[in-house]
């Protein structure tokens, strides 16, 4: 599915990551934890193809092809989705426009039908239920006024609504509440089929509690620290990060 | 009076003139008084300048440039109802009111469904058991005194509308007054007039639409009275839809009373050339302002929008939300005053100009004012000019929105804010197809 060789990338000429490889196969969860300001975000973004992040040296192909020869709305369209850190709101624009919009790009871009607006209410109502979600949402604008919680759960609901092949999720559970965090986990799990594959990005043991990660990988520096299965996301919880630290740099002194 | 040097040439004086030997008989005295008072003072006035401070930024020369031709009968030109079509509302169906190159046309016009509680009609055959009333009324606010612009347009008072609520009336049933001009072969000039009056706690929702039926050059000089007497209510929308080609200069004088509500908005999207001002004076205590406005420009137009809050007696609330998108070289200017007098305590007051740039050629001149002169007041406001931002535009891209659809998404959602407020659907929808032409943008929205 995903296949990340060296990647060198920054921004302003500043590197942030700095050789990074990921390998993630359809059907699999992986998750990526590290300390603030580690990359992971960077690395979200430079997946969904941000036009403020330079991509220096390495390369990623998805589903066999460059992913780096795509604009960002092509990526989407061939169904690579990031639920933001920090979702963007949009004034003026509503929660059924804007989904409706995106979708039929969708499926333009597959040769699909398009659906009219009674047909794309009928699936929003469908997926709306998986995020729980009342129904003013839909002619409320994007994000405007959203609580925390609720942009996030709005994330989710997009990523239902669009149905994609790869989907990165960016600390989706931060700042979440229980209920919000069952809610989101619960979405991710429908999502999580053989044919997809995940990237959680979390600082949390406790959202893997509800989904069970494959893989485990700890980003410091811009580049994969160490990788395990999901118990070394209870020794992150426990020890924190400093002995990642102390290996990292202890190899950085001659890297 | 001494006449002034050096004044500038003023082509619409022989029409004045002439108006006022051939006009006939009918009018009542009052009426007749005051146009002729009006044109006394518009062979005075000078028209303004650029080194008019309230003019600094927009001048009217292509005005002045271009020979027009005033039309003292009624000719359709061909117009039937159908070209009206696009600028109906349904909402006010058998409530119209259809004036052409200024002068008012029965048969395009549909009273069938007036309540009873207004009455509305043509100023040029004003119904005897009216007179009163509107006497009390026309040129009160608009000052022709001063005003060169007003002072022409009250010298050439003749047909208009006007639109009379008796006390304590809710008119359920928007009212709808259309100015359309039609080409003739020369270039014409219209001098609207409109006046509306709501009595003591009435209510009523008027929609003002100027436009043309084809692409002619034609200037329109409106003036616009409104008076809300204690604890009236209006609402009231000003479309201005011009042809690119045409020039339109339009003033608004609202005086409220005590208690009374005044929510409006203006939208500017048609004419070369064009302004608006609109001044709002809250006479008396307790009242409230809500005075939106929209402009969207494109191509080589110009818009100006002045507008003026003027509290003079404690307990007044206004709103102002001003909205500019502006695109290829187009030009906006906003010049927002707020003035609090001395004594009108309590005053709560906010105001806001925002402007989107669609193109590095276009520019805006945005000068909010705030003149307080009275304590204890809440006062708040801000301008800003932008362009469209790129974390918005890349996240419409992570969601597979192509860059043309997302320019023309946020650019809908950006003018959405204030045209989401208007009550009427139909006002609505008129609005997003044409902000949505204007800026060549293709995008199916419900
Ligand atoms: N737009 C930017 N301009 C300047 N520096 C940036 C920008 N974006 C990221 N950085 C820097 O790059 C580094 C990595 O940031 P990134 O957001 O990827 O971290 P993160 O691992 O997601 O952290 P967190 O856990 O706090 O979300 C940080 O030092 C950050 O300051
Ligand atoms: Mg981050």
């Amino acid at each position: 599915m995903l296949e990340i060789r060296n990647l060198h990338a920054g921004i302003e000429g500043r590197e942030i990551l700095r050789g990074l490889d990921l390998s993630v196969k359809a059907g699999e969860i992986h998750a990526i934890m590290g300390p603030n300001g580690s990359g992971k975000s960077t690395l979200a973004k430079v997946l969904a193809g941000h036009p403020d992040y330079e991509v220096t040296q390495g390369e990623i192909l998805y589903r066999g092809s460059n992913l780096l020869e795509l604009a960002p709305d092509e990526r989407a369209r061939e169904g690579v989705f990031l639920a933001f850190q920090y979702p963007i709101e949009i004034p003026g624009v509503s929660n059924a426009n804007f989904l409706r919009m995106a979708y039929n790009e969708a499926c333009k871009h597959r040769g699909e039908e398009e659906l009219d607006p009674l047909e794309f209410d009928d699936l929003l109502r469908e997926k709306m239920k998986i995020v729980e979600m009342d129904a003013s949402f839909i002619n409320r604008s994007v994000n405007e006024g959203f609580s925390g919680g609720e942009k996030k759960r709005n994330e989710i609901l997009q990523m239902a609504v669009l149905d994609p092949h790869l989907a990165v999720l960016d600390e989706t559970d931060s700042g979440l509440d229980i209920d919000a965090m069952r809610i989101v986990a619960g979405g991710v799990n429908k999502l999580a089929t053989p044919e997809k594959a995940i990237i959680l990005v979390t600082h949390y043991q406790r959202l893997l509690n509800y989904i069970e990660p494959d893989f485990v990988h700890v980003l410091y520096q811009g580049r994969i620290a160490k990788s395990g299965g999901k118990e070394l996301a209870e020794e992150l919880e426990q020890k924190g990060y400093d002995w990642i630290r102390e290996a990292a740099n202890g190899r950085g002194v001659t890297a | 009076m001494t006449p002034i040097a050096a004044k500038e040439k003023n082509d619409f004086l022989p029409a004045v003139r002439l108006f006022a030997k051939t006009r006939g008989e009918g009018d009542p005295a009052w009426f007749a008084g005051l146009r002729q008072l009006a044109a006394a003072r518009a062979e005075e006035l000078e028209l303004p300048t650029t080194r008019d401070e309230e003019w600094k930024y927009t001048n009217i020369a292509p005005i002045l440039k271009t020979p027009f031709r005033q039309v003292f009968d009624l000719q359709l030109n061909g117009l039937r109802e159908k070209d009206l079509t696009p600028y109906l509302i349904d909402e006010t169906r058998g409530s119209r009111l259809v004036f052409v190159n200024g002068l008012y046309s029965p048969e395009l016009s549909d009273a069938s469904n007036v309540s009873a509680g207004v009455a509305i009609g043509n100023l040029g055959a004003i119904p005897e058991t009216l007179s009163g009333q509107l006497h009390k009324h026309l040129g009160a606010y608009a000052d022709y005194g001063k005003q060169a612009f007003t002072a022409l347009n009250t010298a050439m008072l003749g047909d208009g509308a006007y639109v009379h609520i008796r006390a304590g009336q809710v008119i359920e049933q928007p009212i709808h007054l259309l100015f359309v001009s039609s080409a003739a072969e020369a270039a014409t000039v219209s001098h609207p007039r409109v006046l509306l009056i709501a009595e003591r706690g009435s209510m009523a929702t008027v929609i003002e639409s100027y436009f043309a039926a084809g692409e002619n050059r034609y200037f329109t000089n409106a003036v616009t009275e409104v008076f809300a007497a204690e604890g009236a209510s209006i609402e009231h929308y000003r479309l201005q839809e011009e042809s690119d080609r045409a020039f339109h200069i339009g003033t608004t004088h609202v005086h409220q009373e005590r208690e009374s509500i005044y929510r409006s908005c203006a939208i500017s999207i048609g004419a070369e050339l064009s302004r608006h001002a609109l001044n709002v004076a809250l006479t008396d205590e307790f009242t409230e302002t809500v005075i939106d406005g929209l402009y969207v420009v494109a191509g080589r137009q110009h818009v100006d929008n002045h507008t003026v809050l003027d509290h003079r007696k404690p307990h007044g609330t206004s709103r102002q939300l001003y909205k500019g998108i502006l695109d290829d070289s187009a030009r906006a200017v906003f010049n927002g005053a707020v003035f609090v007098r001395e004594g009108a305590l309590l005053t709560d007051s906010r105001q806001l100009n925002k402007n989107l740039l669609l193109s590095s050629e276009s520019r805006v001149d945005t000068k909010p004012q705030l003149e307080i002169f009275a304590d204890d007041v809440k006062c708040a406001h801000g301008a800003t000019v932008g362009q469209l931002e790129s974390d918005e535009l890349f996240y419409l891209a992570s969601r597979g929105i192509g860059a043309e659809q997302a320019r023309a998404l946020l650019t809908y959602g950006f003018a959405e804010d204030v045209i989401s407020k208007i009550r009427l659907r139909s006002v609505r929808r008129q609005l997003d197809r044409m902000v949505l032409e204007k800026l060549h943008q293709n995008l199916e929205v419900n």
